[in-house]
């Protein structure tokens, strides 16, 4: 490192000249499989596509519906997943309770629980007949399946832990270090929050939040069971290509391809943050 | 007024800390001490990081901590600074906006805060740095950007850990004068600052701290004056970090007597007449003063003591041989260096594992009392 005023380190960059270890021979033939294995299904889909009549499918009344509470929900429940998720992960990264193991494996159920056990599970606690769902009829008049409350509800539901894990990692990456510097400049507990932490895992907060979107964009298990699929009101993107599949396959494509192209650009705004070094 | 007065006792299962410290206002307390001997626990203590079992703690004329009223004001209440080995300036800030964030915490408008931190970005030396973020800057500039954020709220105290430590050798010697400058007041319009530095360098020491406390195995075992106890080593700890040899052992008329009998003739440390035989007393002498023999040595008035050789360290142009007890022979030569030429140590054609005689003048060995 150099030392002299106003001169910055080199950068570390790919550089041309490095060798690095190579990559064993054996393991390029698993890889190109893999990757086959993702990438020529899509091709599929772009094939089978009618490209001519790609516009005009795209825009009949069931697929804009479709689209709008598509995009719609999946935003309300990003925002939620950030609003209740994002104090759970620093809960789970700095809280001091026992039996936090617990709830970190209870919080990653979503992942591996089929989601369809997770739209029946939210059935049976918010349905009229339900612990909660009874309630909330009785007291206040409120039914929650089956209404566009409950496709975001489901969509929280399965996008909660990808939000939560990945904020939590960035927490515990950032460590307590900078927070134990700030309260040494004076700055209480709530402003080395504010003004450290948050900052800090920002780009942690912004992948989880992007990893979350596309997840509740893609959701049909949950949705499926707890919601319904009414056109307008619960039927999303996903729930509309699968009841055109038989009916209009060309439709059904047409959508499928607005999917991936929603999907690739999700990947794109995550991709810069995530493959650095998790910082921006 | 006091800069700093504090009696921490931490117990640990492996090891209890019991130390008193004192600084005066504008005093730099240096604490020693191997790695393992409380240093961080105390640090952490000062801080109000950690909670201690016993004692107290006043910066200033505030207490801080008082383990029996139950007292313990949180850190960022304290005016307590801290500068660590690594500069840790939060990443998403400017340096402005790094040095500027402990006056803003403490409610200074932000224009002010911001003047104020580029004039100790310019007293640091890095005021062309001023908008950029940490991650273009070298170590040492990092270094100077963390030593003016931890100047900017004007703490009642800084607590300095290892500050050099972390830096490359070409970085160190112009950031070790800059400490000393803003410590001093010299070079930015404040006062001198109470601080406590703990270090492994008696060259920090000695030009950073006026006085030295040296910490082993949780206790203060020596303290004063930074000079006084660097050149005038009671442990052997303390000889070692100073560069030099010590040998421990009791007054007899020639000097020092080993417990195991040998006498190391000397000559009195401090000018005046021996200690009175039987008082507990340690020589010490350069290792630069040690000459280096293959074959016991004849006819000079030495001191010479049979060694194994246990290993050889460059050590700038010269060559550091460092001796182990030989089996059978006296324990107090472990640790003993010799610095010799790397001509000599040609001439010898030595390996680790060889048997040598070391020797050093009877002038050369200065006595010392040993408290």
């Amino acid at each position: 490192m150099s030392t002299t005023p106003g001169e910055a380190p080199a950068r570390r960059r790919p550089d041309d000249h490095e060798t690095g270890v190579g990559v064993p021979r054996l393991l390029w033939v698993p890889a190109g499989l893999a990757f086959a294995l993702i990438a020529l299904p899509v091709l599929g889909l772009a094939l089978k596509a009618d490209w001519p009549r790609l516009p005009e499918q795209l825009v009949s009344a069931a697929a804009l519906d479709a689209l709008r509470l598509s995009l719609l929900t999946a935003s309300i429940s990003t925002v939620l997943c950030i609003v209740f998720g994002g104090p759970l992960a620093v809960v789970l990264a700095r809280g001091r309770l026992r039996g936090l193991r617990l709830l970190r494996s209870v919080v990653l159920l979503p992942l591996v629980l089929p989601p369809v056990v997770g739209g029946l599970a939210l059935l049976y606690l918010l349905g009229r007949t339900g612990l909660v769902g009874r309630g909330l009829d009785v007291a206040f008049g409120v039914t929650i399946p089956f209404t566009t409350a409950a496709v975001v509800l489901a969509q929280t539901f399965v996008a909660l832990p990808f939000l939560v894990v990945s904020l939590e990692g960035a927490l515990r990456t950032a460590g307590r270090r900078y927070e134990a510097v700030a309260a040494t400049l004076g700055a209480s507990p709530a402003l080395a929050f504010r003004r450290v932490t948050v900052p800090l895992v920002l780009p942690g907060l912004a992948s989880g939040a992007v990893l979350a979107f596309a997840r509740c964009l893609g959701e049909f298990g949950a949705t499926v069971a707890f919601a319904g699929s009414l056109q307008g009101t619960t039927q999303t993107l996903p729930l509309l290509v699968y009841q055109l599949r038989e009916t209009d396959v060309e439709a059904a494509v047409a959508l499928s391809l607005l999917l991936v192209v929603v999907a690739v650009a999700v990947i794109a705004v995550a991709a810069p943050r995530t493959t650095a070094d998790g910082r921006l | 007024m006091t800069g700093l007065d504090a009696r921490v006792v931490v117990r640990r299962p492996a090891f209890t800390l019991d130390v008193t410290l004192a600084a005066d206002p504008g005093e730099v307390l240096a604490v020693l001490g191997p790695n393992g001997s409380g240093k961080s626990t105390l640090l952490g203590v000062l801080a109000g990081l950690l909670r201690p079992d016993e004692g107290h703690v006043r910066v200033g004329d505030e207490l801080v901590t008082d383990a029996a009223a139950r007292v313990l004001v949180p850190p960022h209440r304290r005016g307590v600074g801290l500068l660590a080995q690594q500069a840790l300036l939060f990443p998403h800030l400017s340096a402005v906006g790094n040095v500027a964030f402990g006056p803003r915490a403490h409610g200074v408008p932000r224009r002010e805060a911001e003047q104020r931190a580029r004039e100790l970005l310019a007293a640091v030396g890095v005021a062309e740095l001023a908008d950029r973020r940490p991650a273009r800057m070298s170590g040492g500039q990092q270094q100077r950007v963390a030593l003016a954020r931890a100047l900017a709220p004007d703490p009642h105290l800084l607590l300095l850990d290892e500050p050099l430590a972390a830096l490359d050798v070409d970085a160190t010697p112009a950031m070790r004068s800059l400490l000393r400058q803003m410590l001093r007041g010299e070079r930015f319009d404040r006062p001198k600052q109470t601080a406590v530095l703990v270090t492994h360098s008696a060259l920090d020491a000695l030009v950073l701290a006026d006085r030295v406390v040296v910490l082993t195995g949780g206790r203060v075992v020596e303290q004063g004056p930074a000079r006084e106890v660097l050149a005038r080593p009671r442990s052997p700890f303390t000889a070692r970090i100073a560069g030099l040899d010590l040998v421990p052992g009791t007054a007899c008329p020639e000097g020092l007597r080993t417990a195991d009998g040998v006498v190391v003739t000397g000559r009195s440390g401090d000018g005046a007449a021996l200690p009175t035989p039987g008082e507990p007393v340690v020589a010490v002498f350069p290792p630069s003063a040690v000459a280096v023999f293959a074959e016991r040595p004849h006819g000079s008035p030495r001191n010479v003591v049979p060694v194994r050789l246990a290993a050889i360290e460059p050590r700038g142009d010269m060559v550091r041989l460092r001796a182990a007890a030989l089996p059978g022979g006296p324990h107090w030569v472990d640790g003993l260096a010799a610095d010799v030429t790397p001509a000599a140590v040609a001439d010898l054609a030595v390996e680790p594992g060889a048997e040598l005689w070391f020797a050093v003048k009877a002038a050369e060995v200065a006595i010392h009392a040993a408290d």
